[in-house]
């Protein structure tokens, strides 16, 4: 049995679902996030694991125990919040011996683990500060350290470099996952940045209003999205409805490909083809090529954000800044791109409407 | 440029203009008046003198007013901030409309007449009042007891019009507070009434201090509340300088235990403050992000 299992876990304000009916089953160390956008249901079934909201119905079990039954100060789960919450008027040790106090430790080896996990965090040296006196990034060090001197079962993550500047969150990033790699703690975040989610996780599972869309590695859910809203909320997508299928052969619009065995066992006429937009190339005009106007040029710093106008609607590419083939707004190009990086999203699906 | 630095103190004049005219020229009168000489037959007399001073310090009848008044005022400190700081928690649990309901009772008092007010505690209070009768209906005691003109009369009269000041300035802090630190404690494994005492508590200390130094200097200049509780006798520095003023027509030595009351709260006030801020000034520094 899994580690951590959610069973049918439901939470329902009045008629509303905030979180509906969902199971999840997470291993022993396993790093896992819940990604979706804001009302989701993501924090609120963070909470019930934390014992902060009683779930409606379900089921919450951690190594076999039934945690619903324990109270939220017994579940002994470490949590690092959204804004830190440090308490203000304790110096970093004193905030981080706070929860060793709670259980009793003896004095000596208290200073001891919090010794440890400060320089877990590398901060060591700030032991005496106030958390006012801190930067954002030590901070949110600060609160990873008091959640992991507990020696918790389980580390939960509530959006935890959403309050960081960008270059800071990149390497906060680099930081949580060699910190959680060194404890080998189970580890449960709550994100709405989908890079956060795919930098950091083993497993990604894609929430969307009270329900997981899809729960797969980070590469699976990015390369084979399960839904219209995974393709659009896991980075940037084109979408384009397919007209026609016989005998291996794909149409959409004017163009008709030769599909791959495994993208031909499961498109239907009226599914929609995902293409992501660093996957196609400007090419010369012929059969495969999708003629385009380009509408608007980004400039990204390494990469150029290409708007264009398509017979199949509007399209985005995304091209290197390699010093390659650049073209203006307004010039006439081909888009071409290999058939194998097409997949199929199948028209059932939830609509495409992210955020 | 130079029209640009004037421009704050011209928009302040009119604010400063009434503050001279009805608080600094009153008060310097207050003052000079308490360095005159008065004469049973003859008024005040011109002159400066220390006289009045040398009276009210020389005199133990008076040490006895001024240790009575910052007793009343210490105690009734001291019953605001305990009463008034477990007030601002309780409401700051509750849910709606029962919060805003029960902060409208809770600062009720400030909005009845303090004449009114304290009339209705001697009410309360007399040997044949509602609290005697209660307390020697259930047989608590035997003989009603005295809460008219004693100190502990005023004492609970003066708690209780002074209470919201406290409940208003913690309940500013506790609405100041993340709600996630509770949770943080919680999580920690912090039962409820250690997350009171080692969190809540500690993070709305300043809205205590700040409340209790109001109460404090309302306390010690009370007036309407210890002359009509405490009467003729039990006097307070409030009421001695009233009845200098307007009986014995004394109005320097009124005058002079007006400028040691204003002094003292001064002095109390000042003091508590700069402990406060630097007490607390680490700690609730603006982040600095």
């Amino acid at each position: 049995m899994s580690f951590l299992v959610l069973d049918l876990l439901t939470k329902r304000y009045g008629e509303h679902a905030a979180v509906d009916a969902i199971s999840l089953a997470i291993e022993r160390g396993e790093f896992v996030s819940l990604l979706g956008p804001s009302g989701c249901g993501k924090t609120t079934t963070l909470q019930m694991i934390a014992g902060f909201v009683e779930p409606t119905s379900g089921a919450v079990t951690m190594d076999g125990r039934d945690l619903l039954a324990v109270p939220a100060a017994k579940r002994g789960l470490g949590i690092v919040f959204q804004n830190y919450a440090l308490f203000p008027h304790m110096t970093v040790a004193e905030n981080v011996a706070f929860g060793l106090e709670m259980r009793g430790v003896p004095r000596e080896e208290r200073g001891n683990r919090v010794r440890e996990a400060l320089a877990l965090v590398g901060l060591d040296h700030l032991a005496g500060r106030h958390p006012m006196q801190l930067s954002g990034g030590q901070q949110q060090r600060v609160a990873l350290a008091r959640a992991l001197v507990i020696r918790p079962n389980l580390l939960l993550l509530d959006e935890p470099l959403s309050n960081l500047d960008a270059k800071l969150r990149e390497e906060m990033q680099v930081e949580l996952r060699r910190i959680q790699r060194a404890v080998g703690i189970t580890t449960l975040m709550v994100t709405h940045d989908q890079a956060e989610a795919l930098a950091l996780s083993d497993r990604v599972v894609v929430m969307h209003a009270g329900r997981i869309e899809q729960d797969a590695a980070p590469l699976s859910a990015y390369e084979h999205p399960a839904t219209g809203f995974v393709c659009d909320f896991l980075g940037k997508a084109n979408l384009f409805t397919v007209e026609q299928v016989s005998a291996g052969t794909v149409a959409i619009g004017p163009l008709s490909f030769a599909a791959p065995p495994a993208l031909a066992a499961e498109v239907r006429a009226g599914d929609r083809l995902l293409i992501r937009p660093e996957k196609i190339a400007f090419g010369e005009a012929g059969p495969g090529a999708l003629s385009a106007t380009v509408v608007n040029r980004v400039f990204q710093g390494n990469h150029w954000l290409y708007q264009l106008d398509t017979p199949l609607g509007s399209a985005q590419v995304i091209r290197q800044n390699d010093g390659g083939f650049r073209p203006n707004e307004g010039d006439a190009v081909h888009l071409v791109w290999r058939p194998e990086d097409m997949r199929a999203v199948p028209a059932d699906a939830t609509g495409g409407a992210a955020g | 440029m130079t029209a640009h630095r004037a421009a704050p103190y011209w928009l302040s004049a009119p604010a400063l203009a009434v503050y001279a005219v009805f608080l600094l020229v009153p008060l310097g009168s207050i003052a000079l008046i308490s360095f005159q000489h008065f004469e049973f037959y003859g008024g005040i007399q011109p002159g400066i003198t220390f006289e009045n001073y040398r009276q009210v310090f020389g005199d133990s009848y008076y040490w006895e007013i001024f240790g009575r008044t910052f007793a009343i005022a210490a105690i009734v400190t001291a019953l605001c901030a305990v009463l008034g700081t477990f007030e601002a928690l309780v409401l700051h649990r509750m849910a709606n409309p029962w919060k805003s309901l029960f902060l409208l009772v809770v600062l009720g008092p400030l909005l009845i007449s303090v004449v009114v007010r304290t009339l209705g505690w001697a009410l309360l209070f007399g040997s044949t009042g509602l609290i005697n009768k209660a307390l020697t209906g259930l047989g608590l005691v035997n003989a009603p007891v005295q809460f008219m003109y004693t100190s502990t009369g005023v004492v609970i009269a003066l708690t209780h019009v002074l209470v919201p000041f406290v409940v208003i300035s913690v309940w500013a802090s506790l609405q100041r507070m993340d709600p996630a630190v509770e949770r943080a404690a919680v999580s920690l494994g912090a039962g409820q009434p250690t997350v009171v005492r080692r969190v809540i508590v500690p993070l709305a200390m300043p809205g205590i201090l700040s409340g209790s130094v109001i109460v404090f200097a309302l306390a010690a200049s009370a007036f309407a509340t210890p002359a009509i509780i405490g009467g003729r006798r039990l006097k307070v520095i409030a009421t001695a300088a009233y009845d200098e003023f307007l009986n014995t027509l004394n109005w320097p030595l009124g005058a002079s235990l007006a400028v040691l009351l204003l002094c003292a709260n001064v002095v109390v006030l000042v003091a508590s403050n700069r402990l406060i801020e630097r007490r607390y000034r680490a700690v609730f520094r603006e982040s600095v992000a």
